[in-house]
């Protein structure tokens, strides 16, 4: 395993690296070709953009659209240190706000490089047409999000991932058009081939026709989004899944910082047995919504009858200097440890309430409508309550995953030719993401590192020629392909896919979510084992092999299981608390994350030895040159 | 609640289809649409019969991918909603609820509920785009754009290509998804520079592709999610003829 980071001081690595990285004349490109898996921000920008440089791309994505990609449902905004509002921000601001935020485990070369080319990202999406908010005087606005002192997020209403999706989408479009890309929606990858150790392409399933498919590259780029919908209830889209990365991994691929998943403070809560979903609501509202419980345990009492001193403004309480502000991982486990005391509010007691109150007292309900009025209308759809009158009622949900496929600093992973991109890696992070810190990331590394970085691996594919997809090893990945399809048709138990889901979604939360112990971690290990046996006894998938949406289902659920496992061993291993990883075991006495740096500054990343062995760790060590590991304090 | 559903069932693009009648018990007035479909799903799965196949991913209103028609309406009886954030307060216990794909020639059926869009795709291939390639970008602010330009644009780009107004318009028009990409596009400084070509192209694709003509019964503002306005397609007007007059 090597970072690969490139010599020379902190602010000038990347220069560097983009001064030396090797090139391919412009004639051999199209002789090159290269598959992306998920057409998100990060997929999408980096197909156009190999495109736009004149290579052969083929884009693929389980959609019907590309344009549906779940980074379309980011909210609140992107981040970059443009600094026009002459607010102290910089280069080395962000990076250290990332670094922090992280919990110091990510690696500083790495999130220097995402915050130096930030700037360049609002340039890029500002050309592509992108409507971000303006002031007056026609220059580009800002607003401020958790965990940091400075505004320097830019935003499209509550829509700003959407705005920069179609952006990047019509750029994709465009490349389908000139005939550079070739794009497959409706197609889902099942297998990397890897020939001679070098990954040569994928085995895809047409979901429509259910025809299974051979393509080959020199390189092929996993842009598929996170897993954290292996909770079953969480914010992400139902589709979203872990097995492009999943499999890969199965094939050779490191997987690091695996239980690293962000629970988001402000979803709605649960309401019932049937619910599919956690409709998030920006944390964009905690600028001006409070936060609190009430103080008496099972308060039954309606929100608006409990009176002013019988509240609990826990956040404020805890963390007066960034109060309502403070960044994810701490509000969300703040609101479980409240809610787990019995403070609870709504039907099952599992929410807190953001008021809005007072804000709509001092600024009047038109300012309050003019800033969040799609997110009140949103929640009045939902919930059938108007927020205007009463609090919301919030509640922690699994989010985004800060763990993925190990990369180095060329975003490639262990297997030569294999990229990682966006949420798919274990990125620049660390322990914890800021709030508009993810499309920033998915952007960056599609637009401006991969377009670098691949050309720089493909200039020793010249002589490969054309690969030839009746190659064994297409043949012997195709097979196992057709072998688990058929397996999971044949098993004719009674139990839907979505049953085994759910079961390992509660497991999780309970067990590997927002707090772990030793004991409930090697419990959840041993009840997975159990229901993965039960999975290939009871399961059960009506239908055909053509259109069948419990197959696909249960091909993810399949990999989930495994995948589940390997959180919670990842969890276990690391006897510390740092970010989104709290482990009870390690807390200071006022209940916050202790970190360990003499023994744990490392990056966890595993290797997978096969069927029912246990997977290997390997320790990638971080060193802090720029920055001094501190304490992450927020009070 | 108890449910009567009367579903669209067919195998795939080319065979016939038909009405299925369920009936679904114990639904509750806190369920999503979607997750009502759901229920009856599991329940088919225990029976091992063939789920229903209905198009949903987000389920939060953007994505776009979800979407039927319900008792005749594209995406059910709320005007400006999509059919993941409709919730069963909307029906009543007894209802029988009719519950259909999106029609048009544009959108085959591929199976039960699930349609073939990408005929949107083509049509923002044939020109919905800025041609700003990677690494061409200029400072983001050496373009001022005044407030009220770029909220207008942004009120066209809101569009999230889910079909609602096709399905809803009698001559199946895609005179809304297109006017709504052209007047985003259209509005801005950077977009002026490919607006003449692109509104023509645009205008073309949506014409081969099978959608008829709009015919301003303003039908699809009704359903749209994002509540695009109309007055798009009048801007997609002039700005086609504006294009035709300045070639000449």
């Amino acid at each position: 395993m090597n970072a690969k980071i490139p010599e020379g001081k902190l602010s000038e690595k990347w220069s560097n690296y983009k001064s030396h990285a090797k090139l391919v004349n412009p004639a051999n490109r199209k002789k090159l070709d290269i598959i992306v898996v998920g057409t998100g921000l990060a997929g999408a920008s980096c197909a156009a953009s190999l495109a736009e440089q004149g290579y052969n791309v083929k884009s693929f994505c389980f959609q019907d659209t590309p344009r549906r990609a779940h980074s379309v449902a980011a909210q609140g905004g992107v981040n970059a240190c443009k600094n026009y509002k002459n607010d102290g921000d910089s280069v080395y601001r962000m990076f250290y706000d990332t670094i922090k935020g992280g919990d110091f485990r990510s690696r500083e070369a790495n999130v220097y490089r995402l915050a130096e080319c930030s700037a360049n990202l609002i340039d890029q999406a500002v050309a592509q047409g992108v409507p971000f908010a303006r002031e007056y005087g026609g220059y580009l606005n800002n607003r401020s999000f958790g965990g940091v002192q400075v505004s320097r997020t830019f935003y499209a209403r509550g829509q700003t991932g959407q705005q920069l999706l179609l952006g990047s989408y019509q750029a994709l479009m465009r490349q389908v058009a000139a005939g550079r890309i070739q794009l497959f929606s409706r197609h889902e990858m099942l297998e990397l081939v890897v020939i001679d150790g070098k990954a040569r392409g994928i085995i895809s399933r047409d979901l429509e026709t259910g025809e299974i498919e051979r393509h080959s590259a020199h390189a092929v780029v996993l842009a598929t989004g996170g897993y954290g919908k292996i909770y079953y209830l969480s914010t992400l889209a139902m589709g979203c899944n872990g097995s492009a990365i999943w499999r890969a991994h199965k094939k050779g691929a490191y997987m690091a910082g695996v239980s690293w998943i962000q629970v988001h403070p402000t979803s709605l809560p649960q309401h019932g047995e049937h619910q599919s979903k956690l409709t998030l609501m920006s944390e964009s509202l905690r600028n001006d919504g409070r936060i609190w419980v009430p103080k008496k345990q099972n308060d039954t009492r309606h929100p608006n009858d409990i009176p002013e001193e019988e509240r609990d403004y826990y956040l404020e309480r805890r963390y007066p200097s960034f109060g309502n502000l403070a960044p994810r991982d701490i509000s969300s486990r703040a609101a479980k440890e409240r809610i787990d005391a019995g403070h609870g509010v709504g039907e099952m007691k599992n929410a807190v309430c953001l008021d809005f109150s007072k804000a709509i007292r001092e600024q009047g309900k038109d300012k309050i409508e003019e800033k969040y009025g799609n997110l009140f209308r949103m929640y009045e759809k939902i919930t059938g309550i108007n927020a205007y009158t009463e609090p919301m009622l919030i509640s922690p949900s699994a989010h985004f995953t800060m763990g993925g496929l190990w990369v180095d600093y060329e975003l490639m992973t262990t297997i030569p030719g294999l990229f990682a991109l966006g949420e798919a890696n274990f990125g620049d992070h660390g322990a914890n993401r800021l709030g508009a810190n993810s499309l920033l990331q998915a952007c960056v590394d599609g637009y401006f590192i991969a377009p670098y970085t691949i050309p720089n691996y493909l200039a020793g594919e010249l002589k490969t020629g054309k690969i030839d997809v009746k190659d064994p090893a297409f043949d012997f990945a195709e097979r196992k392909v057709r072998r688990q399809l058929g397996d999971l048709m044949h098993i004719q138990g009674h139990l839907s896919a979505d049953y085994f889901h759910k079961t390992l979604g509660k497991l999780l939360y309970d067990k590997c979510g927002l707090s772990r112990s030793k004991e409930g971690l090697e419990e959840a290990i041993k009840e997975i084992k159990m229901l993965r046996e039960r999975f290939y006894k009871e399961l059960r998938i009506p239908g055909d092999g053509k259109v069948n949406s419990e197959l696909e289902k249960a091909g993810r659920v399949a990999d989930y299981l495994e995948l589940g496992e390997l959180m919670c061993y990842d969890a276990l291993t690391r006897n510390e608390s740092c970010g989104a990883h709290f482990r009870e075991e390690y807390q200071t006495p006022d209940g916050e994350a202790l970190r360990d740096d003499q023994n744990f500054c490392f990056v966890s990343a595993w290797e997978y030895k096969g069927k029912d062995a246990e997977e290997e760790l390997h320790k990638e060590p971080l060193e802090f040159t720029e920055v001094e590991l501190a304490v992450r304090s927020y009070k | 609640m108890k449910l009567y559903l009367k579903i669209w069932r067919q195998e795939d693009r080319t065979s016939y289809g038909k009405l299925a009648d369920y009936t679904l018990d114990n639904v509750s007035e806190h369920m999503s649409f979607l997750e009502m479909l759901d229920m009856l799903n599991e329940a088919l799965v225990e029976k091992g019969e063939r789920v229903v196949e209905f198009d949903h991913d987000c389920r939060e209103g953007i994505c776009g991918q979800c979407g039927v028609m319900i008792n005749g309406r594209a995406h059910g009886p709320l005007s400006n909603t999509t059919t993941c954030q409709l919730h069963m307060r909307s029906f009543k216990d007894g209802d029988t609820i009719y519950i259909e794909p999106f029609r048009a020639t544009a959108f085959p059926i591929i199976r039960d509920l699930k349609i073939d869009r990408t005929s949107f795709d083509r049509i923002i291939a044939a020109g919905g785009f800025i041609s700003a390639s990677t690494g061409q970008a200029p400072e983001a602010n050496s373009i001022p754009i005044n407030h009220e330009t770029a909220e207008a644009a942004f009120d066209s780009a809101a569009c999230i290509g889910c079909g609602a107004c096709v399905a809803t318009c009698k001559n199946s028009s895609a005179a809304l998804f297109t006017s709504a990409k052209v007047a985003h596009l259209a509005l801005l400084p950077q977009g002026k520079e490919e607006a003449r070509t692109r509104v023509k192209s645009m205008m073309n694709q949506m014409d081969s592709e099978g959608f008829g003509h709009c015919t301003n019964t303003e039908a699809c503002e009704v359903e749209c999610p994002q509540e695009i306005s109309v007055l798009n397609i009048a801007r997609m007007n002039y700005e086609y003829n504006k294009s035709r007059i300045l070639e000449k």
